[in-house]
């Protein structure tokens, strides 16, 4: 029976492929043939879901029963219950927080899936990533298809344009006026490159869109080829997304086999293969020129611009290059049509955006939601809030690139030009949410020491000017700040800003930049008064065991440096000379009576 | 693939299998199978293969196939739900892999239910 009366969809994202759900499919696999259900029911690994905090998740089709934290010793009642019975594991569906598991809301009404849009995750979650008939029943290849035989190349690239698609990758250039200079560059060969290198800590949009729907990828390059008229095309992806890579190498072979990659492409006289490059992880190899250079086999450092790829760009040919996010948009554009884009999003920036939600927040993951959402909605309706009831701080958007937004400014829209007006930026969808424990001078600093790291040390600004301005920042965290170090820290990253080589410089300060703007005051208490406002800098703080001890002993039997004395119920003490601050006693006492001050 | 015939081919040939995991289910027929321990020992699993067998010959894409567990009228398995839209629910007791298949004639395809299979029509319950 080649018809199956249920399907089992296991997640095979990064997260929960770390967390075991390799296992838990093959115990889907053993369980089922134990119960002779292997034909009746079929086991799917797909991409990621986006609700990674849920993780291991598995979904019940029909039924679009929704389980979380799946453990392998979980599958067992999952199939002699639910799937041979009919009965829903209650105790394993998601709840919400404050929610009743008996619930069991279907997926599109949990509130994490309910405010959002998915375009670019369409199919993540939904099919099987390494079965590329599943893409095409989600008419995957229509839109290729369709422009081959419905579409001239000008007609496809007057759809994008018309469309408004701003690229994803960070700057937000629309992506039709850059086809448009590559197609009216003359040369007899030109290079479509998806640029998939995601560098910004903590964000992994690309790496999901490739692990749960690469042939989304696959089909807009080949679309892009035509329009620009290439026939060969790169995917530029880190090393370190082994997953991304084996997805795209099984999608590339059989989209090959298929005739959707290849000489002939329909039967039309359009020919188009792809190859894949995979990078070391250096940041600097993300910025376009770099990512050409690396390609090429040379270092990866970039050059300046112009002249521009779309005129002389990999091995000095006209080249587009996009992201993986922005080449996911193209199938459904061409498919969907210009109208039903621009009903989402905002005038200027149309259609959706993906985020990669970590930091001090509940539901961590993967959202897409249209442009121009409100910050809040993020944060609190399908981020869920912070941890802990404690208060929220900023935002940080843009990666080291970015800047970090405060709680006055959570009703902003999400949008390219309304976060660069607040003094951040949209970025590749890194989105990190920090609470009143986070110092926002150590965010800086944090930042900061990321670009230091991986700045390519081409160019003097960026090699030695944000070397110098981490070298302030490590001062003031320390409680060693001078009168004057704001004012050189703001002198420093005008320079660097404005003579930087690429954009990896030219944004360097940005991080130190909002926090100045938003959190000066925290600045000048670090500097001036020698005190962390957020208690976070081990430096600036010290601890303190209050009268509220009961003398149980507790601390001073984990201190790891004997800094704690006192009697048995007797209120202790802490030796501040000692102390290393490793707070391993604020986590042992049970009356919350070490406080850091 | 030479063609973009080929192509909606093959679209369509998956899509009969992989139709449960789309969006749009509002037109949706449902037919829910009791499958505890009673209805599985009454023989609900051939009923319920049948159902989607014949579901499938007749390439009706609209109908989810489910289960359920026990509802108490243990007495009357293999029984099964068929929930039309805009139609009222009918239950269906004692059914074989033959009269499954002919309530996916006769209630599904041509919207007329079978009383005499359906719950209360019979007096030997
Ligand atoms: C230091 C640096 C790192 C970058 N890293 C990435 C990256 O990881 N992924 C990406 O798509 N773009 C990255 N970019 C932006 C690319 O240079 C380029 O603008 C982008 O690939 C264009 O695609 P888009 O128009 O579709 O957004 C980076 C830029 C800089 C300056």
């Amino acid at each position: 029976m080649e018809l199956f009366r249920s399907h089992v969809l296991v997640c095979g994202g990064t997260g929960c492929t770390s967390s075991g759900s390799d296992l838990i499919i093959e115990q889907f696999e053993k369980q089922l043939a134990d119960h002779d259900l292997e034909n009746e029911i079929k086991v799917i690994r797909t991409g990621c879901f986006g609700l990674c905090e849920a993780g291991p998740v598995v979904i019940v089709y029909p039924e679009g029963t929704f389980y979380s934290h799946v453990k392998p010793a979980d599958v067992k009642e999952i199939v002699e219950e639910h799937l041979l019975k009919g009965r829903v594991v209650r105790r394993l569906v998601y709840a919400e927080k404050g929610e009743h598991p008996d619930a069991g809301k279907p997926l599109d009404e949990i509130s994490f899936y309910k405010h959002q849009t998915r375009v670019a995750l369409r199919n993540c979650g939904v099919i099987d990533p390494e079965n590329i008939d599943e893409y095409i029943a989600f008419d995957g290849y229509m839109a290729l298809a369709k422009c081959l035989t419905e579409m001239s190349p000008q007609e496809v690239i007057d759809h994008i344009k018309a469309a408004n698609l701003r690229g994803r990758g960070g700057g937000g250039f629309p992506a039709g006026n850059k086809w448009q200079f590559a197609a009216n560059s003359k040369a007899d060969k030109k290079y479509v490159i998806c640029n998939a290198d995601e560098g910004d800590p903590g964000a992994f949009m690309d790496r999901s869109v490739l692990e749960g729907d690469p042939h989304s990828v696959l089909e807009a390059m080949a679309i892009c080829g035509y329009a620009i008229g290439s026939d060969e095309g790169y995917i530029y992806v880190r090393a370190e997304y082994p997953i991304a890579v084996e997805r795209l190498k099984t999608a590339i072979k059989q989209a090959r086999e298929y005739g959707l990659l290849g000489k002939n492409i329909l039967g039309s006289d359009f020919s188009f293969d792809i190859n894949l490059r995979l990078g070391a992880g250096a940041f600097v190899c993300g910025e376009e020129t770099a990512l050409m250079a690396s390609i090429e086999g040379k270092r990866g450092e970039p050059k300046p611009k112009p002249p521009f790829p779309a005129v002389s760009g990999l091995f000095a040919k006209p080249t587009n290059i996009n992201n993986v996010e922005t080449y996911a948009n193209v199938p459904p554009i061409i498919n969907k049509g210009i109208e039903w884009f621009h009903s989402m999003g905002t005038e200027r920036s149309p259609g959706t955006k993906v985020f990669a939600l970590g930091g001090k927040i509940n539901n961590t993951g993967l959202v897409e939601v249209p442009m121009g959402t409100p910050l809040r909605t993020v944060i609190y309706d399908i981020g869920g809030g912070i941890p802990k009831n404690k208060k929220f701080k900023a935002v940080q958007t843009g990666g080291p690139s970015g800047g970090c937004i405060p709680a006055s400014l959570l009703d902003v829209p999400i949008e390219y030009d309304s976060l660069i007006e607040i003094g951040s930026m949209m970025g590749s969808g890194g989105m990190v949410v920090m609470d009143e424990d986070n110092c926002m001078v150590d965010i800086a600093r944090f930042f900061l020491d990321f670009t230091v790291e991986e700045s390519c040390g081409k160019c003097t600004p960026c090699r030695l000017g944000t070397k110098r301005m981490l070298e302030i920042l490590n001062r003031i965290v320390e409680g060693k700040g001078e009168d004057g170090d704001i004012e050189r820290l703001e002198r420093l990253a005008r320079t660097i800003s404005s003579s930087s080589l690429c954009g990896l410089g030219q944004t360097a300060p940005n991080p130190v930049l909002s926090t100045l703007r938003y959190f000066r005051d925290e600045y000048e208490a670090h500097i001036y008064e020698k005190r962390c406002p957020a208690h976070h800098c081990k430096s600036l703080v010290h601890l303190e065991i209050t009268e509220d001890c009961r003398g149980c002993t507790a601390c001073a039997r984990v201190c790891p440096v004997g800094a704690i004395s006192g009697d048995v119920r007797q209120q202790h003490h802490i030796d501040i000379d000692k102390c290393t601050k490793c707070l391993s006693c604020i986590e042992k006492c049970r009356f919350n009576a070490i406080i850091k001050v | 693939m030479k063609s973009l015939e080929e192509l909606k081919e093959i679209r369509q040939k998956t899509l009969d299998k992989i139709n449960m995991r789309k969006e749009d289910k509002e037109e949706a027929v449902r037919v829910v199978v009791g499958m505890a321990t009673c209805g599985i020992a009454a023989g609900a699993r051939p009923v319920m293969i049948a159902f989607i067998e014949e579901c499938a010959k007749r390439g009706l894409r609209h109908v989810q196939v489910t289960q359920t567990g026990c509802i108490g009228l243990c007495q009357h398995e293999p029984m099964a739900d068929v929930i039309i839209p805009g139609m009222e629910k009918v239950t269906y007791i004692k059914l074989t892999p033959e009269k499954a298949r002919r309530i996916v004639l006769e209630h599904i395809v041509n919207g007329r239910p079978i009383a005499e299979y359906a719950i209360g029509s019979q007096e030997d319950a």
